[in-house]
């Protein structure tokens, strides 16, 4: 087994332009789920919001690129004003059910027939990059010999999503230490006490869904900006499960927890993708047929995740670089 | 009183060890006859050049196996309305009509035509008002369209009797989503626990059926075939003791470890994508049918057809709805399940063994959304994420009936299930799912406790 290419396949994966999406991702949950307790199960859906605004605004009607992205994200806090009016006065698990729910409306309303001449249907948007692209610096394949290397495309996608994974660290980091910060902790911790302090806890928590809905809303347009293209499918379910692990292997209510996290949870799963593949193919393969074939290989990293996801939180619920005090997860 | 981590790590290998068993089996069996109950279409054989074909096969869905249905005529128009090419069907069935090189056709909008004059006597379009279909080819490959044949629904009919059809496919859905969303219910009111992973447990039950069924050859008793019948027990049985493993391998040793609400949550979440994936490992990722469950011709009754498996799974269903519930109201063990979801500690104060009341729990449960998913499998087919699909309308159908409160479930997926069917009538069918999903955050904004819940604060 080539151990060179795997691991150094898997490294471009840790660092590369998905893992910065997913990065951001987990940061808006970081604020919504880390600091202020608050269990949103919908990230996808603000990502899908912010990523359809700014290529439905280009391809369906050829608008600018900038205006679309100011758009998104106007559409993505408003998203989050409309899920937090009915549930953050209810208990956690309610703003759970509601923003899965309403993240999987957004998809399949987005990704609906009815809407085809909007937003694409399945088949989704492409050619809504210009503008961006346009101000690529690179021209040729960027890459350090015989590690990493990626194409300019993705270079230039990878460098502005890390760009802006250190400016929300660095917001989120200002922010945490602001008397602000300290109300969202608390809220976490024990929302009555805080309440009986005279602080307007559903303001606070209104403000917190917010500012995490438009990271994530960020998030979704990057996500569109490096595939080029966009379709229901990268916002399902499960995109918010990842964002979820990435933010918990890194460790909740960390500034830096979710950096690490995607680092991590992209290498590990490119690892035991190229691994379980490479094991798998080939005349006299590692792992013989009639136990794994190439499809099942594939499954093998999602089974591992699983599997890490549950035993994480059993044993190590505040993640890699958590602090166990500051994060009891105890809310109910 | 608290369990070390290495008896719950021991205990949470011998749960994927428990379902790596079951399911083995279950998949073992499944290879050899995994074509059975597909259709009879042999698609034609891949050409090597850059053309693009519409092609199909027709099919009399009333027989087992589907009868190919030759001589039928097709002509394909542009969208100018002009005709580009015509075919007949052959004696498989199947039909192949040429639009001429990809370069001219990608990206325009064919219609097929069928020819209803020419259908065999007494056969018909399963919806009559599809005699035409709309193509647009996107990729350079050949585009496939299916015309269902069989007895005509009911689709011609009036506004009334069309809600009176779609009514009884909504309730034999909302059916068995009661089942799933009882078992989520009572496992929440006792534990507070919500379990993301309660989808899996529906399509466990339909994994087993189908391993049951896909076993070779046929189980008799007195000449009649009861495959279908034992099908359903074993896949019961085995669905119990999943739950039963459930609990006592994970959910038990968390909860006497005092493991956050949210934190279990979370678990829940990894336990559903380790065993989605894992059934996709042994199931693959085609929805799969029953091959040994025939479906007999439909019952006119009056204006609308039920067919004897409708009538089967509401009588059925009804049945062990209305059992779970008296056993609840009644039973020594059921009062003490209430008592323990209404206050846990004082319910072990007055000597109710907690644990041993939520392992029923999570035995009965679990049987019942085993149950919901063999059924559901019947219904309409099944892969690996049945449960996961319908897992959201299980959630409201509980939200909506109000957390936790037995009646409450199955009034929210009786509401839910009869709303995602009869809202076709003015939604587009792929927007089912949405319509029950607004409702559920409507009824939240409303009355947060549900509709059978008790008015007190949520929050």
């Amino acid at each position: 087994m080539d151990w060179h290419g795997i691991l150094s396949q898997s490294l471009q994966q840790g660092l590369g332009p998905v893992a910065a999406v997913y990065c951001l991702a987990a940061i808006g949950l970081n604020i919504h789920f880390g600091y202020t307790g608050l269990l949103n199960f919908g990230q996808a859906g603000f990502m899908a919001i912010g990523g359809y605004a700014v290529s439905s605004f280009v391809a369906t009607w050829g608008l600018s690129f900038w205006v679309g992205c100011v758009v998104a994200l106007v559409a993505t806090g408003l998203l989050a004003l409309a899920l937090g009016v009915p549930t953050l006065r209810l208990r956690a698990d309610y703003l759970a059910i509601v923003t899965i729910a309403a993240a999987e409306i957004i998809r399949q309303t987005i990704g609906s027939v009815t809407l085809l001449k909007y937003f694409g249907g399945q088949d989704g948007l492409q050619g809504f990059n210009q503008s961006f692209a346009s101000l690529n610096p690179f021209s040729t394949t960027v890459n350090i010999p015989g590690v990493v290397s990626w194409r300019a495309y993705d270079f230039w996608t990878l460098l502005v999503t890390w760009l802006l994974v250190a400016l929300f660290c660095l917001m989120t980091w200002a922010l945490m230490r602001s008397p602000w910060g300290r109300v969202l902790k608390s809220i976490r911790e024990d929302e009555d006490a805080v309440r009986s302090l005279g602080k307007n806890v559903y303001a606070y928590k209104m403000q917190s869904l917010i500012i995490g809905g438009l990271i994530g809303g960020v998030a979704g347009i990057m996500s569109a900006l490096q595939h080029s293209a966009i379709n229901p499918s990268f916002f399902a379910t499960d995109t918010t499960f990842f964002a979820y692990t990435v933010l918990l292997v890194g460790g909740a209510a960390r500034v830096l927890g979710p950096v690490a996290g995607t680092v991590i949870f992209w290498f590990l799963l490119s690892f035991l993708d190229l691994f379980f593949g490479g094991a798998t193919s080939g005349t006299n393969p590692l792992i013989p047929a009639a136990i794994m074939d190439g499809n099942q290989a594939s499954l093998m990293r999602f089974i591992f995740m699983g599997l890490a996801l549950m035993l994480l939180m059993i044993f190590r619920p505040q993640g890699i670089f958590g602090d166990r005090r500051e994060l009891a997860l105890d809310a109910r | 009183m608290h369990a070390r981590p290495r008896t719950i790590s021991a205990l949470l290998v011998a749960l994927v060890a428990a379902v790596l068993v079951m399911t083995g089996a279950a998949s073992a069996y499944a290879a050899p006859v995994s074509h059975v109950g597909e259709s009879a279409c042999q698609k034609p054989a891949p050409r090597n050049d850059d053309t693009i074909h519409i092609q199909g096969c027709l099919t009399d869905l009333r027989e087992k196996p589907p009868k190919p249905v030759p001589d039928v005529r097709f002509t394909v128009v542009d969208d100018q309305g002009k005709k580009v090419g015509e075919g007949t069907s052959n004696a498989s069935g199947v039909f192949d009509i040429s639009l001429g090189k990809s370069i001219d056709v990608l990206g325009n909008t064919y219609t097929v035509h069928l020819d209803k004059g020419s259908l065999p006597k007494g056969a018909a379009l399963r919806n009559p008002k599809q005699v035409a279909l709309k193509v647009t080819p996107k990729l350079s490959s050949d585009v496939y369209v299916t015309f269902p044949i069989g007895n005509a629904t009911a689709a011609q009919s009036g506004f009334a009797i069309q809600a009176l059809q779609l009514a009884v496919g909504g309730l034999v859905f909302s059916l068995l989503l009661a089942m799933a969303a009882l078992g989520l219910s009572m496992i929440f009111g006792t534990t507070g626990l919500t379990n993301f992973a309660h989808g899996e447990l529906i399509t466990f039950g339909a994994l087993v059926a189908y391993g049951v069924d896909a076993l070779p050859g046929t189980i008799t008793i007195g000449g009649t075939n009861v495959t279908v019948a034992v099908a359903i027990v074993v896949s019961a049985i085995a669905s119990a003791v999943f739950g039963w493993v459930n609990d006592r391998a994970l959910w038990r040793p968390l909860r006497h470890r005092g493991t956050g609400l949210v934190a279990m949550m979370v678990v829940s979440i990894g336990l559903s994508i380790f065993l989605r994936n894992i059934f996709q490992y042994l199931a693959g990722a085609s929805t799969h049918q029953y091959s040994q469950f025939s479906s007999p011709r439909p019952w006119h009754l009056g204006p609308i057809l039920v067919t004897p498996k409708d009538v089967f799974i509401i009588v059925f269903s009804t049945v062990i709805l209305v059992l779970v519930v008296i056993a609840l109201q009644r039973t020594k063990l059921g009062k003490a399940t209430r008592a323990v979801a209404d206050n846990t500690a004082l319910a072990a104060a007055t000597g109710i063994n907690v644990d041993r009341v939520v392992s029923v729990v999570w035995i009965v449960g679990a049987m019942l959304a085993g149950l919901s998913g063999v059924l559901l499998g019947m219904t309409q087919g099944f892969d690996f994420q049945l449960g996961f699909k319908i897992l959201l309308l299980v959630f409201a159908a509980v939200v909506l009936g109000g957390l936790g409160t037995a009646w409450g479930a199955i009034v929210g997926a009786l509401v839910i299930g009869l709303f995602v069917e009869v809202s076709t009538l003015i939604i587009p069918a792929e927007l089912k799912f949405v319509g029950a999903l607004v409702v559920l955050i409507v009824v939240l904004l409303i009355r947060p406790q549900g509709l059978l819940g008790k008015a007190q604060r949520v929050g």
